[in-house]
């Protein structure tokens, strides 16, 4: 059942609704919930995949439902109808703006009335695609405040890639952040490239969230293998690759490749005078598992992310 | 005057990026006064233009202390301002929201890293702040209370009000916050507009900086004594919202004294043209701040009421 969670009047002849499609069965016999949640950001699709497969094939079996499963694909419409990151209009981005007010200003609202109709799921995905910048394995991000409760959910998702990173205070206005301290449990996914769409990623996490509803009771079908994640706990495991100038960057290692200490990932060149300006190499022996995808690149640009070997 | 660059990248097809400082006197790192970070930030910059004329004729009549340096820096990000968009050119990513900075990390951290480690040890720290929202404001000093702020040097700008502001999450990557950190006496000025120059509040607001910087010991300067500042906190403020969207006819502007139940505005259906919704003052006050769009959505803060009686 398609039901709208908040709805706001715009000025010019149109409302602003968000909505989630909710699936259960007449009896159910599991009280659990799990919520998928995607479209915080308006240039990250990814999970818009995601949210189709799972209702498309939900609605087909729903005989093997047994608790109740919501679907919100888009928590920022205007977003992703104008192809913006933020809300349209305020330039604001609306992952810094949980738990939100119910006394204030229009998005302000819309946030207290998302945390609201969420609150109380056992269990939260919210999906990220990275941004238009940058390429991700499928991978679950954790705030170090709630590891022991999230990592036990994470492990079963059939994402690549676990990183627990440090508590920092302006995450603190984040849905998912919002939400674990509400006790509600909430792994953030990032995989993919804004503004794309990877059926293959979006199969992987697909099935991962079959597994974990099968792991909570709240499905009887089909429960797929999923595969073992590899864990950071720690930002000293992470290479980060910034430009070391501004150009033009040409890729030449895979995403998702193990690399070699001084092997190649691209080069950064200026087609004016058409000269390479960097080559980029593999400082350590690792995993390649951020790579950029939009070629332009000021100095400092992240260029990829290496997890050591 | 020196003028001097204090942080520079160099880009692919524009002009290098350059930060530039203009610096008067020589010594103590006394005060540091920054403009616009955002490309709409007009009026920040062009109230930083009026303070670098103003004081280079300062030091050039031997007004400027002995043993004092003054750094002013007009423009925080000249990329965003010459292509009219606020925030960072390629990723949109906030200066302001990238203190104090990562020389290592990404673009925006390394300028706001690169900024701070010219402008870290100054006693003094003004910047000349904007608002989120579309509206005009009563000039006013804002300081974040972190526990290292100083109301009673903020008095000294002789604004009309000083606020008191408790910071919010995101607030902790500021410029101001972080200043406040680093042990500077940290405040942000508010004039009226953002994206408008208003000459007016921009002269009071050069005249009330160099009053600051006189009663600091750093320049010798007759300016106007300014106004006896009251103090009121973010928290103490009355929001006052309009329940329907649609075109906002305010009738009063900021800074106007206004009594409980007097009308401030009406929302006018944009197709129909008839009005559905009239905003009455829910405090006698004075306005501090008031919405300036065309259209307001739903529930937005079209005014904010310091809460007082007028006294006469």
């Amino acid at each position: 059942m398609i039901t709208t969670v908040v709805k706001v009047k715009l000025p010019v002849n149109e409302s602003l609704e968000i909505k989630k499609m909710r699936l259960e069965p007449e009896v159910k016999s599991c009280d659990k919930r799990i919520s998928i949640v995607t479209g915080i950001h308006g240039d990250e699709l990814e999970g818009q995949y995601v949210c189709y497969q799972l209702s498309d094939y939900l609605q087909k079996n729903i005989g093997l439902l047994k608790g109740t499963v919501d679907i919100y694909p888009a928590l920022n419409p205007f977003g992703i109808d104008s192809i913006t990151r933020g809300i349209p209009a305020f330039d604001l981005d609306m992952n810094r703006i949980f738990p939100g007010s119910s006394e204030g200003d229009m998005n302000e609202y819309l946030a207290s009335q998302i945390i609201r109709d969420v609150a109380g799921s056992s269990l939260v995905l919210d999906i990220h695609a990275s941004n238009i910048f940058l390429t991700e394995v499928p991978q679950i991000r954790i705030n170090e405040l709630h590891e022991k409760t999230l990592i036990p959910f994470a492990e079963e998702a059939n994402v690549d890639f676990i990183w627990v990173h440090g508590a920092s205070t302006v995450l603190e206005s984040t849905f998912a952040h919002s939400l674990n301290t509400m006790g509600t449990p909430t792994l953030v996914v990032e995989m993919g490239v804004g503004m794309r769409i990877t059926k293959e990623y979006g199969n992987q996490l697909f099935k991962g969230i079959l597994h974990l509803m099968h792991r909570m009771g709240i499905w009887s079908g089909e429960d797929p293998e999923v595969r073992k994640p590899e864990k950071s706990f720690d930002h000293k495991d992470v290479c980060f690759l910034n430009a070391s100038a501004s150009g033009i960057f040409l890729k030449n290692a895979v995403h998702g490749a193990y690399v070699k200490k001084s092997e190649q990932i691209g080069a950064i060149v200026d087609p004016l005078s058409g000269t390479v300006i960097d080559e980029i190499k593999s400082p350590v022996d690792g995993w390649l598992f951020t790579i950029r995808e939009y070629p332009v690149v000021n100095e400092g640009s992240l260029i990829g992310r290496i997890l050591y070997d | 005057m020196t003028e001097k660059t204090l942080f520079e990248i160099k880009a692919l097809y524009r002009d290098d990026f350059r930060v530039t400082g203009f610096s008067f006197g020589e010594g103590e790192k006394a005060a540091c006064i920054v403009g616009s970070m955002r490309g709409n930030e007009n009026q920040q910059m062009y109230c930083c233009s009026q303070l670098v004329r103003k004081l280079k004729e300062l030091e050039e009549k031997g007004k400027i202390k002995n043993g004092k340096e003054i750094l002013v820096i007009p423009c925080v990000n000249p990329y965003s301002m010459n292509i009219k968009k606020r925030f960072w050119s390629i990723d949109n990513t906030d200066i302001n929201r990238m203190f104090p900075g990562y020389q290592e990390g990404e673009t925006t951290q390394r300028i706001a890293g690169g900024v701070f480690d010219a402008i870290k040890d100054y006693v003094y720290g003004l910047q000349f702040a904007s608002f989120y929202m579309p509206g005009r404001f009563v000039p006013h000093i804002r300081i974040m209370k972190t526990g290292f702020e100083d109301v009673e040097l903020a008095k000294k700008f002789g604004f009309p009000y000083v606020i008191l502001h408790t910071p919010r999450p995101f607030d902790t990557t500021t410029l101001n916050y972080n200043w406040q950190i680093w042990e500077t006496k940290a405040f942000s000025i508010y004039t009226t507009t953002t994206e408008e120059i208003d000459r007016t509040s921009a002269r009071w607001a050069v005249e009330s900086v160099l009053g600051f910087l006189q009663r600091m010991g750093i320049i010798e300067y007759g300016g106007a004594a300014g106004y006896v500042s009251k103090v009121a906190s973010t928290e103490e403020m009355i929001t006052v919202r309009n329940r329907t969207a649609g075109f906002f006819e305010g009738k009063v502007s900021a800074g106007e004294h206004v009594r409980k139940g007097q009308i401030l505005a009406c929302i006018v259906d944009c197709c129909k043209g008839q009005i559905v919704d009239e905003i009455y003052s829910p405090a006698e006050g004075t306005l501090l701040f008031a919405h300036a769009e065309p259209k307001a959505y739903q529930n937005t803060a079209v005014y904010k009421i310091i809460p007082e009686t007028e006294e006469w």
